[in-house]
């Protein structure tokens, strides 16, 4: 038997709950909807056949059943809310602190967090919102919102559309709103259309039957809101290809040549002229007491850029020929734009050195007069210095960052110059034999305390460095329609009702019912307006407390 | 005078208004035509003054703006503050659609203690660094915040169901978990009284600490139980700590958080058990009379309705403002940052407690616990995540 045809003569699809004609519950199939303990009908989906409910034989059936279950979508985002919450225990991988004695996640939760921070990184939480089960349980989410949707969605939109104004009168007592009214005037009843259309209400009419329903379009709210969040899912995948997103990070030094801007296959150069950092001045009245507690608030993260283009005419192999097209300065919230490119300031490193100048004299003499001096370029260190007074000086050992590691041994935390310092190995004019010295900021070391030259520090240049992250996404329009067509949904759905009020005439009165999918205060308001300076009784809530 | 303490005295004002409405809004309670649509002298005392104190709180949010030169929502006082206000202007509105007055004897307490929590953060003027001077600041925080102070009525209107509905006659988990509720309520109550009592004797006890290779200062206004991890306590003549905080309390200032969060412990237990000795019953039980001639059902309606009317507005606030503003500021519109995961989980949360209310089952009491639940996974995010688990988003 294909089909279920109602005492009213209309032809039900199998599964039916509630008669689409006439609203009459159909035998045999009120369990689907609970209503069978129940005095009061479930009006979810208007007791439509939905095919999750209809039918369970085949594997894709159970496939479709499972995932359009309501009870398995709120399991599978608990599940996802659960997972989340675990993976702010600690901070993920990306979060561990840059000024963590080991960065290396195998060491650092260990050693932060003891016991616990050795299981969360074992079980691979230092990265669980990449994880595998953690992007199943998401696109599980995806495949339930679709089901889910498309379940329901189709037969609720074909049963509103051709839903009667006759319902049966089963249909109407079984309505959480009802009331029977033994006598009323076909003036009163007109009054009520008056007073329903006054409430926007649309009326439809079949013999002395009367259906008022407004809202009905916030019934499309869930499944518009769940297009919204699908098509954010779809932006999520196309995300993860390059043709969508493209992120790199680059330190750009100052007064450093135009380099070549990474993920852009060497079309684009960078240069920074100058990195800028202000801080708000400790003399504005307002600010004060703020800046004496906290110290320092810095004000200004900028960094002013030239992007170059590689030129057309530039000939393989020789140095790339670059046109300038873009001059100006990127500050936090406030990128830079360049073909599809944006520029964002991202970190920065203060006082790197650039060049140091040293001087050679001789130990005994405390005037210190410069024997001869030499200049090291930190960006390109050279391995030996041949000085015009005949003086060889050999850098031995260059700690770019130095520091004393937990063994007391010379070490550079960095490869950046941010606090360089050498062994120098020095001959002097015509001599074979090289003193050693130790020079660093602040340190002058002679370990053999004999040595006849000695060398200081004339002069330094230091430079800032500007951590820029370039990137392009092309996915965010996608993102953005998903999320404005989420929000359309969510208000579509929530911040309108559809209310629907049944009038059936009886002997010499008229039943009358109400259904609100939600705010059952507002009907109620609505029905006490409608009925006003008639004396058709006001509806009872037969709301069932035992459902609690 | 200058501008600020007119700032601060509109602030105070609208938590004394609040106050007396509350005790007003009280004496409604008593009234038994409360289902009735009919507005009783106190209840119209009560709202007045609560929109007065409202507008009062407005003044404060203005004068502040002017004089700081941005919008007062970029430190954990203001912050709270804001959400405090959101609060009641939420609660003003469901009372003018419901015209429930007896709402106002639970939103109007909250919103204070939300206030008076603010408070205990420091109130300075501070300037904005320059992650936070994008207008996206207000129109992300604003929005957060009002999402959230509607979502906070639906745990009023829950918390009092809960209160009404749960048979106190026989001990039982529901009722041992209620009273669980409004213990740690009283622990909020207890904090603000220990931070008052300690902040006006101006007690300071000044520690240093190792942190990342440096030594930091740090000031604790309570007796130090917990000292910091290392620390030395610098101050002379005041006690010394009992303990140190362990030293996977990460962050700035764990000891002193730790230490804060032991006192209003012990202030909040020594309160509660007060209260329980004089009253001789639960908490719970000794309010339930005052709910008789409420209405179960309208309280389960208010409270789904505010989830149905805040669950968008967060989300907006929440997730999409917060999501533009990082893309301009950092780049990226979503980094897994933990305040971002909390937000999400809120929104998980809500999202699943709107598909339960379409079963049958989950109205009345289930719900009303779920919006329990609710206020706390916010307020974590409010107050743990911002002070515990320290990301882009900390705070004070």
């Amino acid at each position: 038997m294909k089909e279920i045809k109602c005492e009213c003569g209309h032809v039900n699809p199998v599964g039916t709950v509630l008669c689409e004609a006439c609203g009459r519950p159909i035998e045999g199939n009120q369990h689907l909807d609970g209503n069978n303990e129940k005095r009061l009908l479930n009006m979810r989906y208007d007791g439509t056949a939905r095919r999750s409910q209809t039918y369970n034989k085949s594997i894709i059936d159970k496939i479709w059943s499972f995932f359009s279950s309501v009870k398995v979508g709120v399991w599978l985002i608990v599940l996802a809310l659960v997972a989340s919450m675990v993976g702010t225990i600690f901070p993920q991988e990306v979060y561990i602190p840059a000024n963590a004695p080991s960065r290396d996640p195998a060491v650092y939760y260990e050693d932060q967090y003891g016991i616990f921070g050795l299981i969360f990184y074992q079980l691979g939480f230092h990265n669980l919102y990449t994880s595998w089960w953690y992007l199943v349980i998401i696109a599980l989410i995806g495949i339930s919102l679709v089901i889910c949707s498309l379940d329901r969605f189709v037969p609720l939109f074909k049963a509103l559309r051709h839903q009667k104004a006759q319902k049966h009168i089963s249909f109407l007592s079984r309505q959480r709103l009802y009331s029977e009214t033994d006598v009323a005037s076909n003036e009163e009843i007109e009054t009520v259309k008056n007073n329903l259309k006054k409430q926007r209400y649309n009326i439809k009419e079949e013999n002395g039957h009367i259906l008022a329903e407004k809202g009905r379009f916030s019934r499309w709210g869930p499944y518009v809101n769940h297009i919204g969040l699908i098509i954010i899912l779809v932006a999520a995948i196309l995300r993860v290809t390059p043709f969508f997103y493209m992120e790199e990070y680059v330190w750009v030094r100052e007064g450093q040549k135009p380099i070549v801007i990474p993920g852009t296959d060497g079309q684009y150069y960078i240069e920074n002229k100058d990195f800028i950092l202000e801080t708000h001045s400790k003399d504005d009245k307002r600010f004060e007491a703020a800046i004496a507690e906290e110290g320092m608030i810095p004000s200004n993260f900028q960094t002013d850029i030239v992007i170059y283009q590689t030129s057309d005419k530039t000939v393989p192999g020789a140095d790339a020929e670059l046109d300038p097209i873009l001059e100006g300065s990127v500050r936090m919230n406030d990128p830079a734009k360049f073909d599809k490119y944006t520029v964002y300031q991202s970190g920065y490193q203060l006082n790197e050195f650039t060049s140091m100048t040293f001087r050679i004299h001789e130990t005994a003499d405390t005037e210190e007069a410069a024997l001869d001096t030499f200049t090291v370029d930190l960006t390109a260190p050279e391995a030996e210095y041949n000085l015009d007074s005949g003086f060889r000086v050999v850098v031995d050992k260059y700690y770019p960052d130095y520091y004393l590691d937990s063994n007391g041994i010379p070490a550079s935390e960095t490869n950046f110059p941010r606090n360089p310092a050498y062994v120098f190995l020095i001959y002097p004019p015509n001599s074979d034999t090289a003193e050693v010295s130790f020079v660093g900021i602040g340190r002058n070391i002679d370990a053999t305390g004999e040595n006849i030259y000695k060398l200081g520090i004339e002069d330094f240049e230091m430079h800032d460095v500007s951590g820029l992250t370039v990137k392009y996404d092309r996915s965010l329009p996608l993102f953005g329609i998903g999320a404005a067509i989420f929000m359309i949904g969510v208000i579509q759905g929530m911040y309108w009702q559809h209310r629907r009020i049944w009038i059936h005439p009886s002997e010499n009165g008229i039943l009358m019912a109400g259904h609100t999918n939600k705010n059952w205060f507002g009907i109620k308001k609505d029905i006490e307006k409608v009925i006003k300076g008639t004396n058709i009784k006001m509806v009872e809530d037969q709301q069932e407390l035992d459902e609690k | 005078m200058d501008i600020l303490s007119v700032s601060s005295g509109a602030l105070y004002s609208a938590f004394v208004l609040y106050l007396i409405a509350t005790l007003f809004f009280g004496a409604t309670v008593r009234d038994k035509r409360t289902d009735k649509k009919q507005h009783t002298v106190s209840a119209k005392i009560a709202i007045t003054l609560t929109i007065i104190g409202f507008a009062a709180q407005i003044v404060y949010f203005i004068t502040r703006w002017f004089a700081s030169g941005h919008a007062p929502v970029s430190n954990m006082f203001e912050f709270m503050t804001f959400l405090g206000m959101c609060t009641v202007f939420a609660f003003i509105i469901i009372y003018f659609y419901y015209k429930l007055s007896f709402l106002g004897l639970f939103a109007l307490p909250i919103s204070m203690i939300i206030i008076a929590y603010a408070s205990m953060f420091p109130t300075d003027v501070a300037p904005l660094v320059p992650s936070l001077q994008s207008h996206w600041l207000y129109i992300h925080v604003t929005t957060v915040a009002l999402g959230q102070g509607i979502l906070f009525i639906s745990f009023v209107a829950g918390l009092m169901y809960l209160i009404k509905e749960i048979d106190q006659t026989v001990k039982s988990k529901k009722t041992m978990w209620l009273e669980i509720v409004i213990y740690i309520l009283f622990i909020f109550i207890g904090f603000i009284g220990i931070t008052s009592a300690f902040g006006m004797m101006n007690y300071n006890a000044t520690f240093e600490y190792p942190s990342g290779g440096e030594t930091i200062k740090s000031e604790y206004k309570l007796p130090a139980i917990a000292g910091p991890n290392e620390g030395t306590l610098i101050t002379e003549n005041v006690m010394e700590p009992w303990f140190e905080t362990p030293n996977w309390l990460q962050g700035q200032d764990a000891g002193r958080k730790f230490n804060t969060v032991i006192w209003s412990l012990i202030t909040g237990t020594i309160l509660f058990v007060i209260v329980r000795l004089i009253i001789r019953k639960r908490v719970g039980a000794a309010i339930q009379p005052l709910f008789k001639n409420v209405k179960a059902d309208l309280l389960d309606e208010i409270g789904y309705r505010s989830v149905t009317i805040g669950f968008p507005v967060f989300t907006l606030g929440g997730l999409i403002f917060a999501a533009i503003w990082a893309q301009i500021a950092w780049g990226r519109f979503w980094g897994w940052d933990p305040k971002e995961v909390w937000a999400l989980v809120t929104w998980f949360f809500y999202a699943a407690y709107l598909h339960l209310r379409l079963s049958r089952g989950w109205h009345g009491e289930k719900s009303a616990w779920l919006a329990v639940i609710g206020f706390g996974i916010i307020m974590f995010n409010l107050i743990v995540v911002n002070l515990v688990l320290a990301g882009l988003h900390s705070y004070a």
